[in-house]
This record gives structure tokens, C-alpha cells and sequence, in this order.
């Protein structure tokens, strides 16, 4: 389709500069950190005489100037080379590869979940303003927002894993269990229940708020008064007619909240143990482990660049008035 | 067709909040296939008179008096029994839906057509309100058509169900005049070939003189007064009828001298 | 009416001011209430809630005062709260009104250096801020604000740029001021109020992150926290569940009367502007 190839293509664009900006805030990240390429080495292979470790910045270019070295660093990113680990000894590459599908399993839940149910109970919510379901949703969607998410991953571990024993309290799957198949599923899916529950709460919560305003908004535009004399009943018209409409916010939103999404699954796979990126950031962090952390700082940059241009998409199908060039609301 | 359409007795409508009602008193009949021209001055209140007559005016506005519907002998149904043509007829249709689809939703509810039949329907309602290229206006959405393609939309929604009463809310003052004169020529057609009571609500008098049987002014909310056209625009009983047709100012006036008049 | 008045009359309005008052009087009251250092061992370890009129809410592992650690927490709550989202607000108008008052390139190159930081997610920009500068009070609410200031920057960007076109504005320039004084005088004070009613969910949202970042052990390591009281109690989430537990009430009562707060006051302003 020609809209959405301009519609990637626009993107991408503006996307370009973006992230030169955060990789060279990655690059000053490092030279701020103490310790090079060449310490590390170093340290890998147990510790070196002086000339040695002065031969080896000569050859990898790390005497050179600050700018020279940010051109090795930029061109090594662009051979896909993100560096390498000094609390792992290993590729951050490699490490990223290896804790990604865990945090885009926990993250993908999440955010159907929270973007599935929060827009339904909006729709519910705003069908009638004022109405019992629409009090009782808005009041209680603003205590959850309130609610941090780790806080709220402890007490469901106490309340479900200690207390009841429904779901284990940590982990991905069980170690060494020999699953496979629907089994290994089920069990990935029991481990992820409570923190994907701990990190969509607050989203869920975010996203009936806009739903509701979205619908109680799309009731008084004319389009509803006209399709209430064109006879159509109040749930055809919530549903069909409001709902399309009331839903574009939260599309727009889905690309937003990406980063913060991100970032609260760091806090999260630290409460229930779960190997993924977001802990990855934390061991790097409690490492002072700076190139895995820049490495993490781009990934996770690309990332929500990423999520952006699917939502691009996704809202150019939902509303036909988005043309190339054309901003979305 | 004959008999009375509707007939409006002592009707009072106050909206929310607002310091004098819109409407007070209104006593009117509508003879079922007549053409009557409500107009008045904004804020007259014959806007509030066309939503009153659907059914459609806010939860909230307080109405009192009775509204009689002796041809249907039951409730009127909106956009079953009485279509509706807004003023903004881009604003009238839903941005995000296919305008075929929107047209073709209302024969499916109140006609209970088939998906296809229905689609159907529509294609045939499009040539009828004479939209250029039926078969691509089917898929467009809203904002691909020009304002007075939009208005054709809404028209052809607003027969869509084959009603008997079709009120249209100044559907033309958003438009400029060669379009005007075009939507208002299709309007007396539908209504002339479907036998329709039309309700044609505008402030512009030489618009309504045009086409209409009867006319009704109102002025702050009453009416003041209504009888056939042509009795109303060569002796105009009341004062703001006069102050409406002198306050026209057409190609045949001296624009300086109307305008001097008070 | 004031808008305080207005502000006590809404449903939300008042419900958040009455929540808010908890943490905000222990914050005021918590050196006077427990001078002692809340770090400091003070009784026996693990003693339950309600058990000793000396400690009603029990002791933690190492025998600390819950509640005076409760109390103390509220202080460091709302201080980098404010403090992150002061510094977020302030920084944020400052690159939006810039970037909207000059426009052209240098418009272009904070545009974008926004969008960069809103790329990457705010809290690894905070992990890796206190990572490298070190866990103390000043670094956290930088690192706080440093994810922060974005939403300011553009908001105050649009109104400087709606706010240039308007009649008073050109009339101003017209009259010969300078564009420095009209940017101070005229277009600041008419931008800077819809970016302060975004400020309530910037505190909101910065004691949230102030805690997720104690959680994780990477707060001021001398400061008890709300968040580093959770991590504590967290070892003995088995046995003494309420460690835990109750420090996070504290978060919820306070973000929740944040919330609450900026609710009422939305609604307050727009009785006021309807009536004007």
C-alpha cells in the first residue's frame, strides 16, 4: 500500500536523527564511566604490563580524539557491534539477544491486556456518563493509577503465591522441568501472570481513563447527534459510531507509553526474578557495567522507534484522514 | 396525502441552564405533504423546533406541551419515520466510516435488509441524490468529498428508511450559493416524487420563497405567524416578518436604501 | 471564590486535599515527632504491628521504628517529588520556550533532542544517571527530572508558538520592545499556566519513580525512602508481609491525593472559565 510505505518511509526519517542523538549520548555515557575497551580487555585476560594495554588503545583507536572515537563508536553500531560486557565478558549483543524475548513476552501481555480490557471498560464506562459502571470504573481506575507497580507485584506475590500458592514468585518457567510444547506454554504463562498483572494494572488504568473521555468527548459531536436521528440504538451507536473514534487517542498513546512501559518492566523483572532486558539494565547498573548499559540505552531506543512506526500504521488504518505529510492528533 | 402530519400544541422547551426558554408556546399543524419553511433569525429558535420534532433534543432541556402525530397514530421513530439533514453535513457523518457503509447501516436497521441488499440500496440512494460517481462514493470516506457531496450523503441517509417527514436544519447555509441552489432543487425533488412532509428550517427568506407551501416564522421563541407562502411574503402580518423580507437584500434591491430601513 | 474554596468544594478536590495532608504533616512533623535518626536501631528486631505501644507498627529485621521510618519516608517522598518536578517544569519551559521563540534550526535541534529523550525510556535514563554519578539526594532528583522534562519542553513549545501569533504580541513588538522583554513579559506569564497544571502529575509521577529507583537500592544510601523500606522488608515478605507493605500505603495515599488534587483543580479552573 503507497500510504503506508510514505507513512514508514516519513518515519524512518525523522527517526534517524533521533537516534544518532542517543547513541552519541551513549558514546558520552561511556567516556564519562571510568575504564575503556582496553581496561576491560585487560581485565578479561587477567591483567597486562602498561605498553601492552598502550598498543592495544593505538590499535583499536581509543587514543585518538574525542570525535575520532566517537566515529569508531558510531561505525561499530552500525555493524550491529554494541560493545562488550565487563561484568558478563561477553558481546552485549549476545546478552541483549539472549534476555529480549522474556521482556517482549512480559511486555506484550501487558500491553494487550491492559490496551484490551482498559478500552472495553472504557466503552462500558462511557456508554452512559454519569451511569453506576461509570463511576465505579473512573473512581477505581484512578486508585490503580496510583498504585506502583513493584508495590503492587509484592502484594500479589503474598496474597497469591504465599498465601494461596496459585502462581510461583519467580521466574520465567521452572528450571529444568523438561516441558515442552503446550505444557511449557502454560507454565511460561503461569510464571508471567502476576508480573505482567503487577506491570498492566496502572496501563489498564490509563487507558480506560482516555476511553471514557475519549467517548464521553465523541457523544457530543454532531456525528453522534446525526446517527441518533438516523434512528441507530445507543449501543450501535457507542460501539460502531463513538468507539472507532474514541479509540484513536489510545492508539497514539500505545506508541507513547512504549518507553514507560519499558522502564517499569525493569523494576518488575527485578521483584519476580525474571530474566529479561529490564534486568539486565539492573545487574548492568549494580555492575557500573557502562557499555552494557549503553547497549541497553540504544536497543531499547530502536525499540520504541519501532513501536512508534507500527502504530503509525495502526492508526493510518484506523482513521482514514491521515494522509503522508499529515499530522496525527 | 392528506390529514394533518403533526400537530404542536402549546409546545415550551427550556435548555439547561439558559436564561429564557427557546421555544414558548408554539401551537402549529403540519399537513401531512406540505412544504413549510420554519425561519427566523438565529437564536430565534427553529433549530430547537427541528430537533423538537425528532425527538432529538438533549436530555437535559425541560419541554413542555404535546406533540401529536395523527398519520402515524403512534411515537414517531427517528430516521424510520422522520429523516433529518443537518446543517454540517461533514460534521453529520462519522469521519472514520465509509460513507456507503454509513448510508447503507440505516436500510439495514430500520429496513432489516441484508448486508448486500442494503449496500444495494444505498448505490440506488446515491444516484438518486445524484451523487457524480456512485460506485467510488460508496467507499469514500467523508473528507474525500466536497461539501456539497457530503450534504448529498446525509440527504440519502436521511431517506434512506423511506420516512414520510423529512426536516432539514439550514441544510445549505453552510454551502456557497451555486451548491445552495443545487441541494435545494434535489431536496424539492425527493420530497415532490416521494410524497414527503418537508420541514425546511433557514434564515434566509428568498430561499424559502423559493419552494415553500406554507410558511412559519418565529421570532424569540413564539411564532409569529404562519399561513401560506405567498400570503406571508406579499402581506406580512407580522412586524419581524417584514424586518426578515426587507432585510433580504436581493439583486433587484437598491442594497443602500434596503439597508437604511430599520 | 478563591480557587482553593472551589478547589474544597469538588468531590476530588477535597478527597485529595484530606489525603494529601497525611504524608504532607508527617513530612512536617517527622523531626519532631521522631528525632532520633529513623537508620538507627531502636528495639528489638521484628516486632509485630500493635504489639508495643512503643513501636506501633512494629520493627523491621533490624529492630527500626516502622512508623518513625514511615514518617521520615514522607519527608524524602515529597522533597525529591517537588524537587525533581521543580527542576523538570523549570528546565522543560526554559528548552520550550527557546526552541518556540527562535525557531528555525535551533527550534529543530531541541525538537529533536526532545524526542531523543523521550525515546529513551525515562527510567534507564535515570538507572544510568545514578549509575554514573552515584546514589546522593541531588543526583536522584536530577536523574528523576532528566526523564521528566519533555512533556513541559513541547507543551510550553506549542503555547509560545500559538501564543506569538496573537494580536498582543505583535502589538508589543510593534511598540518597539525587545524580543527578550516580550518573551519574559508577554508570552512567558500567558504559556507558563497549562504547563504548571501538568506539574501535579510530573510530582505524581516523580515519587513513583523516586521509590521504584530506592527499590532497586539506587537512592540516597543515608535518606530512608518509602521505596528503600520496601526493598528491606521484601527479604521477609514470608514472614512479615507488612514491611512491605505498609511503606507502599504511603506511596498510594500520596500519588492518589496528587491525583485527586489535579482533578479537582481541573475542574475548579473550569467552573471558574465558565463563568467568566
Amino acid at each position: 500500500m503507497n500510504r503506508a510505505f510514505r507513512l514508514v518511509r516519513r518515519r524512518a526519517l525523522t527517526a534517524v536523527p533521533v537516534l544518532l542523538i542517543v547513541a552519541a549520548g551513549a558514546f558520552l555515557l561511556l567516556e564519562a564511566a571510568p575504564g575503556d575497551a582496553a581496561d576491560a580487555y585487560l581485565l578479561s585476560i587477567g591483567g597486562g604490563d602498561p605498553a601492552f594495554v598502550a598498543a592495544l588503545r593505538e590499535q583499536w583507536g581509543l587514543d585518538g580524539s574525542l570525535s575520532s572515537r566517537l566515529w569508531l563508536y558510531l561505525s561499530a553500531l552500525a555493524r550491529l557491534d554494541l560493545g562488550w560486557s565487563l561484568a558478563f565478558d561477553r558481546p552485549v549483543r549476545d546478552l541483549v539477544a539472549e534476555r529480549l524475548p522474556a521482556t517482549l513476552w512480559l511486555m506484550g501481555a501487558a500491553t494487550a491486556l491492559s490496551f484490551l480490557l482498559g478500552s472495553a471498560l472504557g466503552v462500558v464506562a462511557g456508554a452512559r456518563p454519569g451511569s453506576l459502571a461509570d463511576r465505579l470504573l473512573s473512581a477505581g481506575s484512578l486508585a490503580v493509577y496510583a498504585v506502583p507497580g513493584f508495590w503492587l507485584g509484592l502484594v500479589l506475590i503474598v496474597v497469591f503465591s504465599v498465601r494461596l500458592r496459585w502462581f510461583p514468585t519467580a521466574g520465567i518457567e521452572t528450571v529444568a522441568s523438561g516441558k515442552a510444547g503446550l505444557a511449557r506454554a502454560l507454565d511460561i504463562a503461569r510464571h508471567l501472570a502476576l508480573p505482567v498483572a503487577s506491570l498492566s494494572l496502572i496501563y489498564l488504568a490509563l487507558f480506560l481513563r482516555m476511553m471514557r473521555a475519549g467517548m464521553a468527548e465523541a457523544w457530543r459531536q454532531d456525528y453522534a447527534l446525526a446517527a441518533r436521528a438516523r434512528g441507530l440504538g445507543r449501543f450501535r451507536i457507542a460501539v460502531r459510531h463513538i468507539a472507532r473514534n474514541a479509540l484513536l487517542p489510545l492508539v497514539t498513546m500505545l506508541g507513547l507509553q512504549a518507553a514507560s512501559m519499558l522502564g517499569g518492566s525493569v523494576v518488575i523483572e527485578s521483584v519476580f526474578a525474571i530474566p529479561g532486558f529490564g534486568r539486565l539494565a539492573h545487574e548492568a547498573v549494580a555492575a557500573r557495567d557502562a557499555p552494557l548499559l549503553c547497549g541497553i540505552i540504544l536497543v531499547s531506543a530502536v525499540m520504541v522507534v519501532a513501536v512508534n512506526l507500527a502504530v503509525d500504521l495502526a492508526y493510518a488504518a484506523l482513521d482514514p484522514r491521515v494522509e503522508d505529510g499529515e499530522a496525527r492528533a | 396525502m392528506s390529514g394533518l402530519a403533526v400537530a404542536l400544541s402549546g409546545l415550551s422547551v427550556a435548555h439547561a441552564g439558559a436564561a429564557r426558554p427557546a421555544l414558548s408556546g408554539i401551537d402549529l399543524a403540519i399537513a401531512a405533504g406540505t412544504r413549510l419553511a420554519v425561519i427566523g433569525e438565529s437564536g430565534s429558535g427553529k433549530s430547537t423546533l427541528a430537533l423538537a420534532l425528532a425527538g432529538l433534543l438533549p436530555d437535559d432541556a425541560s419541554v413542555e406541551g404535546r406533540l401529536a402525530w395523527p398519520g402515524l397514530g403512534r411515537a414517531p421513530l427517528a430516521g424510520r419515520d422522520i429523516g433529518f439533514v443537518f446543517q454540517d453535513a461533514g460534521a453529520s457523518l462519522n469521519p472514520v466510516l465509509r460513507v456507503g457503509a454509513q448510508v447503507a447501516e440505516v436500510a439495514r436497521v430500520h429496513l432489516g435488509l441484508s448486508r448486500r441488499d442494503a449496500a444495494a440500496h444505498a448505490r440506488a440512494l446515491f444516484r438518486r441524490v445524484r451523487l457524480p460517481d456512485p460506485e467510488a462514493a460508496m467507499r469514500a470516506f467523508p473528507h474525500q468529498l466536497s461539501g456539497g457531496q457530503r450534504q448529498r450523503v446525509a440527504i440519502a441517509a436521511a431517506i434512506a428508511a423511506r420516512p414520510r417527514l423529512l426536516i432539514a436544519d439550514e441544510p445549505t447555509s453552510a454551502l456557497d450559493t451555486i451548491v445552495q441552489a443545487r441541494i435545494v432543487s434535489l431536496l424539492d425533488a425527493l420530497v415532490r416524487e416521494d410524497g414527503m412532509t418537508l420541514v425546511f428550517v433557514t434564515h434566509d427568506i428568498a430561499l424559502a420563497s423559493g419552494f415553500a407551501d406554507r410558511i412559519a416564522v418565529l421570532d424569540g421563541g413564539r411564532l409569529a405567524e404562519e399561513g401560506p407562502a405567498a400570503a406571508v411574503l406579499s402581506a406580512p402580518r407580522a412586524s419581524q416578518t417584514a424586518r426578515l423580507i426587507s432585510g433580504h437584500i436581493g439583486l433587484d434591491t437598491p442594497p443602500l436604501v434596503a439597508r437604511a430601513a430599520p | 471564590m478563591s480557587v482553593l474554596a472551589r478547589l474544597a468544594r469538588t468531590p476530588e478536590g477535597a478527597a485529595g486535599l484530606v489525603l494529601l495532608a497525611l504524608p504532607v504533616a508527617a513530612a512536617l512533623a517527622a523531626p519532631f515527632l521522631f528525632p532520633a535518626d529513623p537508620l538507627a536501631i531502636a528495639g528489638p528486631a521484628l516486632a509485630p504491628p500493635f504489639s508495643d505501644a512503643a513501636f506501633p507498627l512494629g520493627t523491621d529485621r533490624l529492630g527500626r521504628d516502622v512508623l518513625a521510618g514511615l514518617v521520615h519516608g514522607a519527608r524524602a517522598s515529597l522533597m525529591v517529588g517537588l524537587a525533581a518536578a521543580f527542576v523538570a517544569v523549570a528546565f522543560g519551559a526554559l528548552v520550550g520556550t527557546i526552541a518556540g521563540f527562535s525557531g528555525g534550526l535551533a527550534d529543530e535541534a531541541l525538537m529533536r533532542l526532545t524526542e531523543a529523550f523521550q525515546t529513551v525510556p525515562g527510567f534507564l535514563l535515570a538507572l544510568a544517571f545514578v549509575s554514573v554519578a552515584g546514589g546522593s539526594l541531588p543526583v536522584v532528583v536530577a536523574a528523576i527530572a532528566l526523564g521528566a522534562w519533555t512533556g513541559p519542553a513541547r507543551l510550553a513549545r506549542a503555547e509560545v508558538l500559538s501564543i506569538r501569533g496573537r494580536d498582543y504580541v505583535a502589538a508589543a513588538r510593534v511598540a518597539g520592545m525587545r524580543a527578550t522583554e516580550i518573551a519574559l513579559r508577554e508570552v512567558l506569564p500567558n504559556a507558563l499556566p497549562p504547563v504548571l497544571a501538568l506539574s501535579s502529575v510530573i510530582v505524581a509521577n516523580a515519587v513513583l519513580v523516586e521509590a521504584a529507583l530506592s527499590f532497586l537500592g539506587l537512592g540516597d544510601p543515608n535518606l530512608i525512602t518509602w521505596g528503600s523500606m520496601i526493598a528491606e522488608g521484601r527479604t521477609m515478605l514470608r514472614s512479615a508481609p507488612h514491611l512491605s507493605i505498609v511503606p507502599g500505603l504511603g506511596l498510594v495515599v500520596t500519588v492518589l491525593g496528587v491525583h485527586l488534587l489535579s482533578e479537582g483543580l481541573a475542574e475548579a479552573l473550569a467552573t471558574r472559565r465558565a463563568r467568566a
